[in-house]
């Protein structure tokens, strides 16, 4: 016979838990987001690959010295402020001069998430906030695109991406129109196929959306990812777009560009998603979605800019709140059961 | 996520946490040895402390009433030893208060037989002599609950019962027990059956019983008696299954109301063991001084199902069971609602469906993240509430509101939610506290 050992350790049950945890949720957004990281450096260069180091790093760096700075235990390593980071760097044009990334990626942290209390409190996506800020404080360079596939992209950088702060930066001669500009100022419409493989112009991470799907599945799969929002969003648009079209095809361009277009894939999947600030239920998720295509296309088609993805879901996070407060589960044995 | 496996009923949302019961489940029940001192408390379950009706000093003998129901909802206690009765003073209970307590030590002798009393005649006996003789043999729900059976079977006046659901499910982690008796005493179970159609007045009972235990029910199923209305169900393997709600849900489709009762729905349930406790004892008169138990868990040596004497004291049965080395934590019950033992000395009640044991290794609490509104719990809590602005709210002292908005009284502490939560909040250890701080103001105002 063993002796009974002389402590016990006692706790509040239940004392076994299914294993998952903040951090590998995180991590698995972060492994989702990898390949769609690859292509931006495979098509735009290093020009690509020097943006999206330099969003990374400006996030972590800022989340670490405002937790220095607060003196609270350092929150990198949930991996959030990772994916912040690599979010932010995949929506900027590959050739943005790298002290407007790291102005962005200050803001969008410090601003967006550490100033709300950090992850689980931000109201907003940090990445949408500082690509908003870029968008309202750098017009110019926020619309100037690169051709992707260009001679020469892993050998050298564009002549914007290391200007001086606060200088004008210069760009080369050809720029590259993205599929959404050449649509709205052009009436010039870019295949489906194009689209899908990711063999256009456009922000660093949002041309493949064949990429931005696969990490999309795998995380729904694995449930870190509520699959209803990105259906609710896409389903939305393709039924509004399919509907325009047919009335007016001159106008409005089909369903199938206007899904695979612009950043609505990367949106839907990646952004809108973030569960801090998307609703809790399923029910609320699908509003919220529905909330997010409405305002896509409305911004798209109408709006004064040819892309409106970001904006509609910074709308639909400060809507988030309001829908959880109004959309709650039907508790067992109330009103509505059998 | 998609329902593909949805072949057996069951209820929506819930969770699947490892059944970890193929280290017990074929091993029968074996008789537990006398501990040397045995210590009954006069609570053993939800109501009024029994009475005590025997002296310090007194000889007593096994199945000997030793403390009388006091009021309706209390019930007897009987001697789990002929032995003589030490003391009657305080010993320590699981909520780590001291509660009144007959010690007794068994003779060592003795033949340990226990005496026929008056039995209960199923055909002559009324319904309200039947629910006596339950509440005098000293009969609480033995899944866990430990509330007095007679009380719960009281139908209200204006209620009729059209289904006795007997439940078998023991979703609970580790334990065994439900199911050894399922399979070694199923003639026990149908004449408790009998006795508890009487008492409710049901047409029919429904035996349910969770997948993982199909064979058992097929047992169950080719041994019921001609004439007795009985169908055993099977039910998805799926925690907690178990709760009555849940498997009223399963079984029948009704929901019982928020706040309210089985009877609200025309069902009354009763565990499984608890019916074969009643179909044992009541042909003899005889009362509880004796359960089945499951002693489990990775920290374990002789991992087994015991019929065990209530009030052996837990170090006693440990140390019988053997422990590892690394033992470090003991739960009364399962690992889901079991409660963590701040110590061995407290003894083996009626409502003790088991115990576990872990070593440090298995059960090291990671830290906490803030909640990231990812929404698991809202897709594993088995009542639709919502745990994770419950937990917000807790954090935050908003109690009332907890329970005003938000159900939080009609948590039962399954532990799901805390199971799923990927940030490690403690949400139920929360909810349990504001539950008595909304309990106990709600009494003070009233």
């Amino acid at each position: 016979m063993s002796q009974p050992p002389r402590t016990l350790e006692i706790h509040s049950s239940p004392h076994i838990a299914s294993g998952a945890s903040v951090d590998v949720i995180m991590r698995n957004v972060v492994w989702a987001l990898l390949p769609v990281a690859a292509f931006a450096v495979y098509s735009f260069g290093l020009a690509a690959l020097f943006t999206l180091a330099v969003a990374v790093l400006s996030c972590v760096a800022t989340e670490q010295v405002l937790c220095r700075l607060a003196a609270a235990p350092s929150t990198v390593r949930d991996w959030s402020v990772t994916i912040t980071g690599l979010l932010y760097g995949l929506t900027l044009p590959p050739a943005l001069p790298l002290w407007m990334v790291a102005c962005g990626g200050i803001i969008g942290v410090a601003m967006g998430k550490c100033l709300f209390g950090g992850l689980g409190y931000n109201a907003f996506n940090p990445a949408l906030v500082g690509r908003a800020f870029l968008q309202a404080a750098f017009p110019a360079a926020m619309t100037s695109w690169t051709p992707a596939f260009a001679d020469g992209r892993f050998s050298s950088l564009p002549a914007s991406t290391f200007t001086f702060p606060f200088a004008a930066p210069e760009y080369d001669v050809i720029s590259g129109a993205t599929p959404l500009a050449l649509m709205k100022f052009e009436q010039q419409l870019t295949a489906s196929g194009e689209l899908l493989l990711g063999l256009t112009n456009g922000s660093a991470g949002e041309t493949c959306a064949a990429l931005i799907l696969a990490g999309g599945v795998y995380l729904a799969a694995r449930r870190m990812l509520n699959w209803r929002i990105p259906v609710a969003i896409l389903g939305t648009v393709a039924l509004l777009a399919w509907g325009f079209n047919l009335a007016d095809p001159l106008h409005y361009p089909p369903a199938g560009f206007m899904l695979l277009s612009g950043g609505l894939m990367l949106g839907a999947v990646f952004m809108a998603t973030d569960m801090v600030a998307s609703p809790i239920t399923h029910a609320g998720c699908v509003v919220y979605g529905v909330l997010i295509g409405v305002l896509v296309t409305v911004i798209r088609l109408w709006g004064g800019m040819p892309e409106g993805v970001m904006y509609a879901i910074l709308l639909a996070n400060a809507v988030s709140p309001h829908i959880d407060g109004l959309i709650q589960p039907r508790v067992f044995g109330t009103a509505g059961g059998k | 996520m998609f329902s593909l496996r949805r072949q057996h009923p069951s209820f929506a949302h819930g969770i699947h946490p490892p059944e970890a019961k193929d280290d017990t489940k074929d091993l029968p029940i074996k008789q537990f040895p006398f501990a040397p001192v045995m210590i009954v408390p006069l609570q053993q379950h939800i109501g009024k402390p029994a009475l005590a009706v025997v002296r310090e000093g007194q000889e007593v003998e096994r199945g000997q009433l030793i403390a009388a129901p006091d009021g309706f909802v209390s019930v007897a206690m009987h001697a789990p030893a002929s032995g003589v009765i030490q003391r009657i003073g305080l010993a320590p209970a699981i909520n780590g208060k001291m509660g009144p307590a007959i010690y007794i030590k068994p003779f060592a002798g003795s033949s340990q037989e226990v005496a026929e009393g008056t039995p209960c005649d199923l055909d002559a006996a009324s319904a309200d002599e039947i629910l006596l003789a339950i509440q005098g043999a000293g009969i609480v729900g033995l899944g866990g609950a430990a509330f007095p059976t007679h009380v719960k079977l009281k139908v209200p006046e204006d209620r009729t019962i059209d289904t006795l659901v007997i439940n078998g499910v023991e979703c609970e982690p580790y334990l065994t027990t439900d199911h050894r008796v399922m399979v070694e005493q199923p003639q026990d179970i149908f004449t408790g059956i009998r006795y508890l159609l009487k008492v409710t007045g049901a047409p029919r009972a429904i035996i349910g019983v969770e997948a993982n235990k199909a064979e058992v029910a097929a047992a169950l199923r080719d041994a019921v008696p001609a004439d007795l209305p009985v169908s055993v169900a099977v039910v998805a393997v799926k925690y907690p299954q178990g709760a009555e709600k849940m498997l009223i849900r399963a079984l029948l489709g009704r929901e019982v109301p928020s706040g309210g009762l089985p009877s609200d729905v025309d069902v009354v349930t009763v565990n499984v063991a608890t019916t074969a406790e009643i179909g044992r004892l009541l042909p003899h008169g005889r009362g509880i001084q004796e359960r089945v138990i499951t002693i489990g868990g990775p920290a374990i040596r002789k991992k087994g199902n015991y019929r065990i004497p209530i009030g052996t004291p837990l170090r006693f049965a440990l140390e019988y069971a053997g422990m590892e080395e690394n033992l470090s934590r003991v739960f009364l019950g399962g690992p889901m609602m079991g409660q963590a033992l701040p110590s061995l000395d407290i003894p083996i009640t009626k409502g003790t469906s088991g115990f576990t044991a872990f070593t440090t290794a298995q059960t090291s609490a990671p830290g906490e993240y803030p909640c990231i509104h990812c929404a698991y719990c809202v897709d594993a809590c088995p009542l639709f509430l919502n745990p994770s602005q419950l937990g917000l709210l807790a954090k935050s002292g908003q109690y009332e509101r907890m329970a005003d908005e938000f159900h939080l009284l009609d948590c039962f502490e399954c532990g799901s939610c805390s199971y799923v939560c990927p940030a490690h909040i403690p949400l139920v250890q929360r909810f349990r506290a504001a539950k008595t701080v909304v309990r106990k103001r709600r009494a003070a105002a009233s």
